[in-house]
C-alpha cells in the first residue's frame, strides 16, 4: 500500500517535450512509472519517448485515461496548466515548476479545489511511492520500499531523510515533497491522515522549515488525529529574521514562523522533534522499535 | 523586492490612493527647489531607505523655512541611518523625499499581506497608527481589524465597512475610507505586491485620508511582468554579494559565523547551518547552489564564500539528485584552479554518482580537501577545521 500513487497510476506530463520534461519523464519511465502520454500545445499527434503527444489535457485524458499530471511548464504558464488539468478532470497535479508567481498559484489552487483536483507543489521534487511510481525529479534509487511515510517542504532534505531511514534498515512507503512556496497544494494536514489510514505506513517523518503556519496547524492536527509515531525536523533554526532562505515561503516575518515555535508546537503534540538533521533516521528507528 | 517610499507613492497616485504632495531630491539644492515647487511654509524632509523606524533614527525632520529644508537635507543626505530594521551597520541615505506638511487629526495603520493560511490577501487596519503592527499584534491584538479578501470576488463594500467600523470611524467618513481601501487593494493585486504598509494613514482636519508613509514589497517571481517596477530596483539597498550570487543562479545570504557552507537545495542548506550550530560552530552563510549547478557556478560559490574574511573552513554538503555529485566534484577541482582556496574544505557528497565523485576527489589528491562520510561527520569536521 501507499498513498495517492502506485504502480497502476496513469500519468501524463504537461510540458512533455521540453528539456526538463523530457529528461525527467524518461527517468520516471525507467523507474517504472506509467507515463501514458504528454501535452505540448501545437505538437499534438507527435510521438515523444514512445508516447503520444496531445494538444490539450482534455484530449490526453480522453485517450489515455490518465488521472495524474506532472507539470513542467515554465513559471509564467504554470497556473494556466494547472487550471487546464483541473478542467480536464485530472485528480492530482504534481507541479514541479519553480518560480510561479504567488498570485497565479492563489487562483490556480482555488480553481483546482473547486474542481476537486488535488495539487502537490509548486517548486517541489514531486511524489514517489517506493519501487512503484515516481512522479517528480527525485533520485529514485534512494527510496527503498518500507514502512515510513515522508512529507517534506525541501527536496534535498527529503533525499537526506530517506537515505538515513534506509541506512537504519527501514524504508519508505510514499514520500511527498510539498514544496516551500507561500501557497502550496497538499500539506501536512491533508497528507497525515492519508498516512494514518495506510496500513503499510508505521511511522511518519515530517520535514518543515521556517515561514508560515503549516507546521503549527499540523501539530494541532496530530494531537487530535494521528496515532502513528511522527518524527519531525524543522530547518532554519539558525536562520536570521526577515531574510528569505532560498524558498519563497521560507521567511520569518514579523518574528513569526520561527523554527523554535514550530518545534515547540510539535513537541507539545507528542511528536519526536530532532534538533539535528543527522538524527532523523536514528529517531525513526527508535520510535519503530518502541512501538 | 522592496522599493522606496517615494516610489510606492508614485504607484499609489496612479491608482487614486491619496498621498501628500512630494518630490524626491538627491542634493540639498534639489531639496530646496522641490520645497519651492511644492509651496507652502511647512515641509517634511524624509530619508529614503528600505527600512522602518526612520523618524526615531533622525531621518525624518520638519522644516519651517527653505533654509531649514536645505539644512536638514544636507544633514540627512549621505548620513548612515541606523534604525531597528537596518541592523547596527545602518544604511547610507542617497535620496530625500520633500513632502508638504499635513494637518494630522488622527493616525491609523493600514496594510496588506498574503494570509498564507487562508491563501488570499488580507487587509489589516488599526487605530494604533505609527506603532509597529507586530507590536500591536503582540500587546493588543483586539485593536487590529482584519479582512481576508477572496480575489475571485474582489474588494467589496462589506470588506471596507468591516474595516471602517472596526476603526470606529463616524458614518460620514466611511465612504471616503472605503474608496481609499479599495484603491489600495487594486494597487496590491495589479502589481503582484507581497506587502503594503501605510503607517501612518492619517485623517486630516478636513476629513481626508492620506497615506503619510508607504512601504511596498513585491513577489520576485512576478517581476517579469512588471518592468516598470523592476526598474525601481535600488541596488544600493541590496547586499552586493547577494546580487552577484543571483547572477550565477546561486542563492546566498551572509551570516556572522566562520564556517562557510555550500549546499544544494534551500532546505538542506538551512539544515546544514543548523547542524553546524548543533556541533558547536557558527555558519558564515546560507548558500544554495541550486539545481543547475555546474563547475562554473560551484567555483563562483567558493569565490563568494571566500569574500567573507571570517570564513575559516568551508563545508560542501551535496546530496545529489538533480545535481550529480561528479559534476560537483569537478566543480570543486576547477574552483581550486580558479580561486585560491586556502582554507580547509570539508566535502560530503552523497546521492547520484557519489562513488564517481569520491574517486575524482581522491585522484586529484588536494591537501586541503577533507572528505566526510555523512552529514554529521562533515559538520563535525568543518567545525573542527574552522577552529584551526
Amino acid at each position: 500500500m501507499s498513498i495517492l500513487v502506485n504502480k497502476d497510476t496513469k500519468v501524463i506530463v504537461q510540458g512533455f517535450t521540453g528539456k526538463e520534461g523530457t529528461f525527467h519523464s524518461e527517468q520516471c519511465m525507467e523507474y517504472g512509472t506509467q507515463i501514458v502520454g504528454g501535452v505540448t500545445p501545437g505538437k499534438g499527434g507527435m510521438e515523444h519517448l514512445g508516447k503520444p503527444v496531445f494538444n490539450t489535457v482534455e484530449e490526453a485524458v480522453k485517450n489515455t485515461g490518465a488521472t495524474v499530471s506532472m507539470i513542467f511548464v515554465p513559471p509564467a504558464f504554470v497556473s494556466d496548466a494547472v487550471m487546464e488539468a483541473a478542467d480536464a478532470g485530472i485528480e492530482l497535479a504534481v507541479i514541479i515548476t519553480e518560480g510561479a508567481p504567488v498570485k497565479d498559484m492563489m487562483y490556480a489552487k482555488m480553481y483546482a479545489t473547486k474542481m476537486g483536483m488535488k495539487t502537490i507543489g509548486p517548486n517541489c521534487p514531486g511524489i514517489i511511492t517506493a519501487e512503484e511510481c515516481k512522479i517528480g525529479i527525485m533520485p529514485g534509487f534512494i527510496f527503498k520500499k518500507g514502512n515510513v511515510g515522508l512529507i517534506s517542504k525541501s527536496g534535498t532534505l527529503t533525499y537526506e531523510a530517506s537515505n538515513q531511514v534506509v541506512q537504519e534498515g527501514y524504508g519508505i512507503t510514499t514520500a511527498v515533497g510539498i514544496g516551500g512556496d507561500p501557497i502550496i497544494g497538499l500539506s501536512y494536514k491533508q497528507l497525515l491522515p492519508m498516512f494514518e489510514a495506510d496500513p503499510e505506513t508505521e511511522a511518519i517523518v515530517m520535514i518543515g522549515e521556517i515561514g508560515g503556519t503549516l507546521e503549527i496547524e499540523a501539530a494541532e492536527f496530530i494531537k487530535e488525529n494521528i496515532k502513528k509515531p511522527v518524527v519531525a525536523f524543522i530547518a532554519g533554526q539558525t536562520a536570521p529574521k526577515g531574510k528569505r532562505m532560498g524558498h519563497a515561503g521560507a521567511i520569518i516575518s514579523g518574528g513569526s514562523g520561527t523554527a523554535a515555535e514550530k518545534m515547540a508546537a510539535l513537541e507539545a503534540a507528542g511528536v519526536s522533534v530532532v534538533k539535528s538533521p543527522a538524527d532523523i533516521g536514528k529517531t525513526v528507528a527508535e520510535v519503530l522499535k518502541n512501538k | 523586492m522592496n522599493i522606496h517610499e517615494y516610489q510606492a507613492k508614485e504607484i499609489f497616485k496612479k491608482y487614486g490612493v491619496p498621498t501628500p504632495r512630494g518630490i524626491v531630491a538627491s542634493t540639498p539644492e534639489e531639496a530646496v527647489e522641490a520645497a519651492k515647487e511644492l509651496g507652502g511654509n511647512l515641509w517634511v524632509v524624509k530619508a529614503q531607505i528600505h527600512a522602518g523606524g526612520r523618524g526615531l533614527g533622525g531621518g525624518v525632520k520638519l522644516a519651517k523655512s527653505l533654509d531649514e529644508v536645505k539644512e536638514w537635507a544636507s544633514k540627512i543626505l549621505g548620513m548612515t541611518l541606523v534604525t531597528h530594521q537596518t541592523g547596527p551597520e545602518g544604511k547610507v541615505v542617497h535620496k530625500v523625499y520633500i513632502e508638504e506638511g499635513a494637518d494630522i487629526q488622527s493616525e491609523y495603520y493600514l496594510g496588506m499581506v498574503l494570509d498564507r493560511a487562508k491563501e488570499m490577501p488580507v487587509m489589516m487596519a488599526s487605530t494604533e497608527g505609527g506603532m509597529e503592527i507586530e507590536e500591536v499584534a503582540a500587546k493588543s491584538p483586539e485593536k487590529i481589524v482584519k479582512v481576508a479578501i477572496d480575489p475571485t470576488i474582489g474588494f467589496q463594500g462589506f470588506h471596507g465597512r468591516k474595516l471602517a467600523f472596526g476603526l470606529g470611524l463616524p458614518k460620514e467618513e466611511i465612504g471616503t475610507f472605503i474608496k481609499f481601501a479599495k484603491a489600495l487593494y487594486n494597487v496590491y493585486m495589479d502589481n503582484d505586491a507581497e506587502m503594503i504598509e501605510i503607517n501612518p494613514l492619517i485623517k486630516t482636519g478636513d476629513g481626508k485620508f492620506l497615506a503619510l508613509d508607504a512601504k511596498m514589497g513585491f513577489d520576485d517571481n512576478a517581476l517579469y511582468r512588471h518592468p516598470d517596477i523592476e526598474a525601481m530596483r535600488d541596488l544600493t539597498e541590496e547586499e552586493p554579494t547577494e546580487i552577484e550570487a543571483k547572477k550565477y543562479g546561486l542563492s546566498y545570504i551572509k551570516l556572522d559565523g566562520n564556517v562557510g557552507c555550500m549546499v544544494n537545495g534551500a532546505g538542506l542548506a538551512m539544515a546544514t547551518m543548523d547542524i553546524i550550530k548543533h556541533e558547536g560552530g557558527e555558519p558564515a552563510n546560507f548558500l544554495d547552489v541550486g539545481g543547475g549547478a555546474n563547475p562554473e557556478t560551484v567555483a563562483k560559490g567558493f569565490e563568494i564564500i571566500l569574500k567573507d574574511p571570517n570564513v575559516k573552513a568551508i563545508f560542501v554538503n551535496i546530496f545529489g539528485g538533480i545535481v550529480r555529485c561528479d559534476r560537483i566534484a569537478n566543480g570543486i577541482l576547477k574552483a581550486t584552479e580558479m580561486v585560491d582556496v586556502k582554507v580547509p574544505v570539508v566535502v560530503r557528497l552523497d546521492g547520484t554518482n557519489a562513488k564517481e565523485a569520491a574517486e575524482i576527489l581522491k585522484n586529484a589528491n588536494i591537501e586541503n580537501i577533507i572528505p566526510a562520510k555523512d552529514l554529521a561527520d562533515g559538520a563535525r569536521k568543518a567545525v573542527e577545521a574552522a577552529r584551526g
